[in-house]
């Protein structure tokens, strides 16, 4: 038998060591708690002065202004024949019609503010003309981009009060602006070139249309190859993969791999796809085979979280009324597994989405001023755009960096909105 | 020990056996789960196997649908047959064995899916319906087997989760039957029920035996007095008597069972 213990006292709830030490225990949590709001307004407020510049240098981006001439269409300054316009090949003839010449001619007319108009302008009689034929010979106003610098003044991003060596407009430019300004020539209105367009190294010509296009290309080629090999790797690691060393050792390997600069993945495709393969260099095909090496970690890690996720009472259940492993694989642990899935894939093409690093390397930092055209044509990407627009010296391109730095956040937080809805609607509770 | 007077005595030993296992071991790496086990289970009986936690009684009921070969290291050794056919033997196809020796689990696990659908994977899988209409038929007799029909015809595109425990419990008898299977092994199919439920599913294993062989593992000595004709205590690996069940629980040849059916251990 032990030795009999001293008797224990009862316990004092009231004395003053132990209110103090529960008034600690308070004061630690209330301390805890303000720590945890004053991380989260810090991260908040760094998140919403980004927004908040982006959205201030961004928003004009998706504006452009135009001016109002007055164009003849007339035949000789067009070099056409009417009698061939009117013939069996009038659009033919149309569409070869010298329409810079009437540009030219039609600027004249806008006097102190003659060079205001964007190099491009011209297209846009040549597209007038081809809808309406009937307006040849005939003279009609029409409204035509203007310059960068015009469209700046525009939209007030010139601190005019500045010396004019310093303010980055010469007194020739804004003398052209007041006197469009004066006539009435002038109107804002939404830029729709910015999200027709390619790339071009005319501020109010270049858009992200090409770019979008790009990313669309390349997302496709690496969800088509990432997603199959990705999903499947995961299952044989969870479903079949015999336990043991080799298992360890691929798992390392994955996780491994999931924490790789993006930067060696495009290592790897410009030494493989480019050098060895011989695939073509700049193209939505290459990137995206890139991209899917990068995040196929990340969905093979995802997938095996979501399948590990699924009760082992449902294999048990499909296995115990004669399932063979493959069915109770595809008919209720992968459609179980899912959202998870899903979610996993979402929140890696959205990373590959935003990725430049590898491109960087597989030539997709191409100025490239036509919208792609298939899987093999040269292209860019969203992200690839905002690093190649960042870098240009010119002042119209800084609106458009930033707007389509917004169109891009605006893609990814759908993507990862949906991530979050797929998760909560089909995630299932046992 | 009460034993239900309205109860059967067992059909007598001279029946052709459904299943057989004879010195059957089972090896989950270098640990021995079961030792030296011979059983016979026939059709026309409902047969229990009792025991304390861990003594093996699952592991042995899961050697008979080959449930083991899902575990990593699981190793059985001896000779498990099925209408004297060796079903550890190469020849055996597993999917088709476990058609035909169906399980009902300890927790209720219907799948994520409609009642219907629950009970027509089955026939579904194994291609016994030709037809809707044959399925419908079949996932109709299943459920009213299962005494499930009544509440469940009104709502059978309801998800089977969505039912009370001791309907999805049925629902997982329901599809067992649904595949038409010989033998149906039940491992402890009340020990999430409430009394209520459990009743019922005792009522329903004794309206199933004799279509069916019913090997039931309980934790509840009760619940074989009441539902079984033969019962198999088990103790540390091996079988330590089997024999009718009211044999066992008046007159126990052993006094390892004995001390267990009077509460004096496990």
């Amino acid at each position: 038998m032990t030795a009999a213990l001293p008797e224990r006292q009862p316990t004092d709830w009231e004395s003053p060591a132990m209110r103090s030490r529960i008034a600690g225990r308070y004061r630690a949590e209330r301390n805890f708690r303000r720590l945890g709001a004053a991380a989260l307004v810090i991260a908040a407020s760094f998140l919403a002065f980004l927004l908040f510049t982006i959205v201030r240098d961004g928003w004009s981006g998706f504006l452009r202004t135009e001016a109002r001439v007055e164009v003849s269409f007339t035949p000789a300054t067009l070099g056409v024949d009417p009698a061939a316009v009117s013939g069996p090949d009038g659009a033919a003839v149309l569409a070869r019609a010298d329409y810079l010449a009437l540009m030219n001619e039609a600027a004249r007319g806008l006097g102190p503010a003659a060079g205001s108009l964007s190099d491009a302008a011209w297209l846009v009689l040549r597209d007038e003309l081809l809808a309406k034929p009937a307006l040849l010979g005939q003279r009609v106003s029409v409204w035509v981009p203007v310059r960068s610098t015009i469209d700046l003044l525009a939209k007030d991003k010139f601190d005019l009060s500045a010396p004019a060596d310093s303010r980055g407009v010469s007194d020739r430019e804004v003398e052209a602006w007041r006197w469009l300004e004066r006539e009435g020539r002038l109107r804002t209105g939404f830029n729709s070139a910015f999200f027709g367009n390619a790339d071009s190294t005319e501020p109010e010509l270049a858009g992200i249309g090409g770019a979008v296009l790009g990313s669309l290309f390349t997302l496709f080629i690496t969800i088509i190859i990432a997603l199959p090999l990705g999903v499947l790797s995961a299952v044989w690691l969870e479903e079949f993969a015999p336990k043991g060393r080799l298992a360890d050792v691929i798992e390392l390997s994955i996780n491994n791999l999931a924490a790789v600069p993006s930067i060696i993945f495009g290592l790897l495709g410009l030494a493989f796809f480019l050098n060895f393969a011989g695939l073509p260099r700049s193209s939505p095909f290459v990137g995206g085979i890139t991209l899917a090496l990068m995040i196929m970690p990340v969905i093979v890690i995802a997938s095996r979280v979501a399948i590990k996720a699924v009760p082992p009472s449902i294999r048990d259940a499909a296995l115990g009324i004669g399932a063979s492993p493959i069915q109770v694989v595809f008919q209720h642990v992968l459609p179980l597994a899912l959202p998870g899935i899903m979610t996993g894939t979402i929140i890696g093409i959205a990373r590959a989405l935003g990725e430049t690093a590898p491109l960087l390397l597989i030539g997709m930092r191409a100025f490239v001023t036509d919208v792609p055209q298939g899987l093999a044509s040269p292209a860019t990407v969203l992200p690839m755009q905002v690093f190649l627009w960042s870098d240009d010296v010119q002042r119209g391109f800084v609106e458009k960096t930033s707007a389509a730095i917004l169109v891009l956040l605006i893609i990814l937080i759908a993507m990862n909105s949906l991530a979050i809805y797929l998760r909560n609607r089909f995630e299932r509770r046992w | 020990m009460n034993v239900n007077p309205a109860q059967q005595p067992a059909i007598g030993h001279n029946v052709i056996p459904k299943m057989t296992a004879r010195d059957v071991n089972v090896f989950y790496g270098q640990k021995q789960a079961i030792k030296n086990v011979s059983i016979d289970v026939t059709s026309e009986n409902v047969t229990a196997f009792i025991g304390p936690s861990g003594c093996g009684k699952s592991t042995f009921l899961r050697c008979l649908n080959r449930m083991n070969d899902t575990v990593d290291g699981a190793r059985v050794e001896g000779r498990i047959s099925l209408d004297a056919q060796d079903i550890y033997a190469p020849t055996m196809d597993v999917v088709q064995l476990r058609a035909r020796v169906g399980m009902v689990f300890q927790k209720p696990n219907p799948f994520p899916k409609s009642i219907y659908e629950n009970v027509a994977y089955g026939p579904r899988i194994h291609g016994l319906a030709r037809a809707k209409a044959d399925l419908d038929n079949i996932v109709e007799s299943a459920l009213r087997r299962a005494g499930l029909w009544d509440e469940a015809k009104d709502r059978l595109n309801e998800s089977g989760t969505a039912m009370s425990g001791g309907q999805q419990q049925r629902l997982c008898i329901a599809r067992a039957i649904a595949v038409d299977p010989e033998v149906i092994l039940m491992d402890e199919p009340c020990s999430a029920l409430d009394p209520i439920a459990t009743a019922r599913i005792e009522e329903l294993i004794d309206e199933l035996r004799g279509r069916y062989a019913i090997v039931i593992v309980t934790h509840n000595m009760q619940q074989a007095a009441r539902v079984s004709q033969k019962t198999a205590f088990f103790h540390l690996g091996t079988l330590v008597e089997y024999d009718d069940t009211s044999a066992i629980f008046t007159n126990p040849r052993e006094t390892r069972t004995k001390d267990y059916i009077t509460g004096r251990y496990g």
